[in-house]
């Protein structure tokens, strides 16, 4: 049985850094965090101008059900409490906090604790308390994931390792050196949700990834490396040969997806009762001197990120924050990194495509791997036909980003699809 | 202040492929047939094809400046268009036929409908198309022998090329003579390489076919109209009541040209999937139902201008299903 959804594309992959092992980077002498760093209502802050604050402390209080809160990631003193630049939303209400360069924790934390023995509600306020959000890019808390409502029987849990993004190897380093902590946060979302099946998938461009993991006795799917193959869907498809239905979640078809990354945070979580201070951060691109795989604490400046993997080469000219495909381009360097920050790329060449007219290849349709016509909605978009975009899908892209790749005439396709959707939903509210 | 960085909406890389590049590994693909149409009827052939190339920039210069749009002559698709209207000309027609029918591509067909990827039939065909209702003399009678060979393919018969004696065999000698020598072994060859007459372009089955499964494998054609094309064509030349065997019609005319580089033009063909498919079926059915009954001994150049104008009809009528869309009559 082939593995696969139809549709994506093939980027070339430049995973320069796959080779380099994670490396824990200094601690930043400020860092900025800002208070809504996942899907949802931001956090309601808890810390004032003066406080002192050790590292996993509290400084944001969940508001509402899809929230998370958010803790310090280094220990000093809070400076500042104002807006400030935000690598997803452009500027956010920001944590400023000033380190003592003593590193102390919390009281309790790092502690390592039995959680075999814990509950399932135990376990799943445990990664609430802890601020765990998708790690993968989106950011949805994962205790929301965890908890589907009555009657929703979940039966197979989906630990994706698929990284699919070119140039990012995050999630690749993470597998090859902290598998087991992988396996047994896996393990706890299984025991959350009561799931039968728990599979690991893994693109066959990271066969050492998957070997380590079979190594462990875990069931391991491998799937041909195809952008988007790490999209939620698509991977169930892939995998399960499952289709979500239009405007459905996974848990529809009994499925949770997790990422590599949040299983290890869920994990740390569980037994080191470790918030979510710190994250892997793939930095690299042609702007980097030194291209790596950083263990960087939340809220620390792409700045200072960049400065300690030797700065740039020449005159930055792009910062992406995420991968090639689906990151989202930086004004200032002076950015922090946050919960859902997967790769820092910096690119000294400014590059442009002039937008042509479109030739009816077709190709975007070809690649969509929602089936969705591209070009169509594009044109409708630009006509200010919203109504008829939604119509033909447009509320259903997932921005992955492959029309827009293929397209020969390069029009930027996902940006008019975006205002579209941004456009439909205004509509809607009003 | 510092200064600020690039940004734009994602994503941040494209593949390699733009228009310039497309355009230019389609006319790499007919450069193999254009360097054998020159052997097969001389220098005056490679003449024709670059008078209509020239015309076709020309014009697409001029145009683009009268009309105030940005010249766009070097993204190849003019060139492109010079190429296939002269493919599609007799080699034996006076200068200025070619200037005439790309002229006529560009300005009527292509630039007055908005220039690149707005105009509904193929520039080149309607090209053709134009001079055949105008100039039906030039566009009829003057073939040429290829060198080493016969305008029919045939020994011994030396007039009408080998469709022409299909629809007329009667005026040539005994029918059923001539139909004998028409679906014989030896003229089948001389089809599929292409020493027999014809329109410039469109002689060399061979060639014509290496270049369009070329430019399949690399993924500018679409395979869908090239399969449906040629699946519903030889469905109907084995059923249809025609003299000609399935080899000689499939080898005959410019069937190949019109299969891989007309009908998957990009601009003028559906865009949906399943839209490709009724396109490349449709084009198959009228050229069989032309050649058999139609007053043409050949009809793929008009069964696809046909089958481009209910190109937008397709699309309305056709779509492509969502992700995750629940299939009428399933649960």
């Amino acid at each position: 049985m082939a593995k696969g959804f139809s549709g994506g594309v093939h980027p070339h992959e430049e995973k320069y850094t796959e080779k380099i092992a994670i490396e824990a980077m200094p601690l930043p002498k400020r860092v900025y965090i800002p208070f809504s760093q996942h899907t949802g209502k931001p956090a309601l802050p808890l810390v004032k101008k003066g406080d002192e604050v050790k590292v996993g402390t509290k400084i944001g209080e969940a508001d509402g059900f899809i929230s998370s809160s958010v803790h310090s990631s280094i220990s000093g003193t809070v400076v500042d409490i104002k807006k400030y630049p935000h690598p997803v939303v452009g500027e956010s209400l920001c944590c400023i906090i000033e380190s003592n360069n003593q590193d102390e924790w919390e009281q309790g934390v790092k502690v390592k604790q039995n959680y075999e023995s814990l509950s399932r509600k135990e376990l799943i306020e445990i990664i609430k308390e802890a601020g765990i959000v998708g790690l993968g890019g989106a950011a949805f808390p994962t205790y929301v994931k965890l908890s589907p409502p009555e009657g929703k029987k979940i039966d197979t849990i989906i630990i994706n390792g698929c990284e699919c993004e070119p140039m990012l190897t995050a999630d690749h380093r993470l597998i090859l050196e902290y598998p087991i902590g992988i396996i047994e946060g896996a393990g706890l979302f299984q025991r959350v949700l009561d799931a039968p099946r728990l599979i690991f998938a893994i693109e066959n461009n990271k066969l050492d990834a998957a070997d380590v993991l079979k190594k462990e006795g875990v069931e391991v799917v491998i799937l041909k490396t195809k952008y988007p193959q790490g999209a939620e869907k698509q991977l169930i498809k892939a995998v399960l040969n499952r289709e979500v239905p239009r405007g459905g979640l996974p848990m529809d078809v009994g499925c949770v997806v997790q990422n590599v990354g949040t299983a290890y945070a869920a994990f740390q979580a569980a037994k080191y009762r470790k918030p979510l201070i710190d994250r892997v951060v793939t930095v690299t691109g042609d702007g980097i001197k030194e291209p790596k795989n950083l263990l960087v604490r939340i809220g620390t400046r792409a700045i200072d990120v960049i400065n300690h993997c030797g700065g740039y080469t020449n005159p930055p000219k792009k910062i992406i924050f995420g991968g090639p495909m689906m990151g989202i381009a930086q004004f200032t360097d002076e950015v922090p990194v946050i919960k859902g920050t997967s790769g820092i790329i910096v690119r000294a060449r400014a590059q442009t495509f002039p937008e042509g007219p479109c030739v009816r290849c077709a190709s975007c349709i070809d690649v969509c791997p929602m089936g969705l016509m591209p070009t169509e909605i594009y044109k409708f978009v630009k006509n200010r036909r919203f109504k008829t975009a939604k119509e033909f899908g447009a509320l259903d892209c997932i921005e992955c980003g492959c029309c827009a790749y293929s397209c020969p005439a390069r029009i930027p396709l996902v940006h008019y699809i975006k205002y579209g959707k941004a456009e439909i939903r205004r509509t809607e509210k009003k | 202040m510092k200064e600020l960085l690039q940004v734009s909406a994602s994503p941040h890389i494209r593949s390699k492929r733009d228009i310039n590049k497309a355009m230019r590994l389609v006319i790499i693909a007919l450069i193999p047939t254009l360097i054998f149409s020159t052997y097969l009827f001389g220098i005056r052939a490679l003449i024709i094809v670059l008078l209509s190339i020239i015309t076709s920039v020309v014009c697409e210069a001029v145009m683009e400046r009268m009309l105030g749009r940005n010249i766009s002559i070097t993204d190849g698709s003019a060139i492109l268009t010079g190429i296939l209207l002269a493919f599609n000309l007799p080699p034996g027609v006076p200068f200025w036929i070619p200037i005439v029918g790309s002229a006529f591509a560009i300005i009527f067909a292509k630039q007055l409908f908005g220039g690149l990827g707005y105009n509904f039939i193929n520039p080149a065909l309607a090209g053709r198309a134009f001079l055949m209702a105008s100039w039906p003399w030039a566009m009829t009678k003057e073939w040429l022998a290829p060198v080493n060979g016969t305008l029919s393919g045939i020994d011994g018969i030396t007039s009408a090329t080998p469709l022409n004696l299909l629809k007329n065999a009667a005026n040539y000698g005994d029918p059923h003579f001539v139909i004998k020598h028409l679906n014989e072994f030896a003229t089948i060859k001389n089809l599929f390489i292409g020493k027999v007459g014809g329109c410039i372009g469109e002689t060399s089955a061979l060639l014509l076919l290496i270049g369009g499964i070329f430019l399949i494998i690399i993924g500018i054609t679409d395979y869908r109209i090239v399969v449906g094309y040629l699946g519903s064509f030889i469905l109907l030349a084995l059923v249809l009541p025609t003299r000609g065997s399935l080899l000689f019609h499939l080898f005959s005319g410019g069937l190949f040209l019109g299969v891989f580089f007309m009908a998957t033009d990009w601009v003028t063909s559906p865009i949906t999937k399943k839209g490709r498919w009724i396109f490349g079926i449709g084009c198959g059915v009228l050229t069989m139902v032309i050649r058999v009954w139609g007053g043409y001994p050949e009809g793929v150049s008009y069964s696809i201008l046909l089958m481009n104008v209910f190109t937008p009809l397709i699309d309305r009528l056709t779509r492509e299903r969502v992700f995750g869309e629940i299939r009428k009559g399933k649960k």
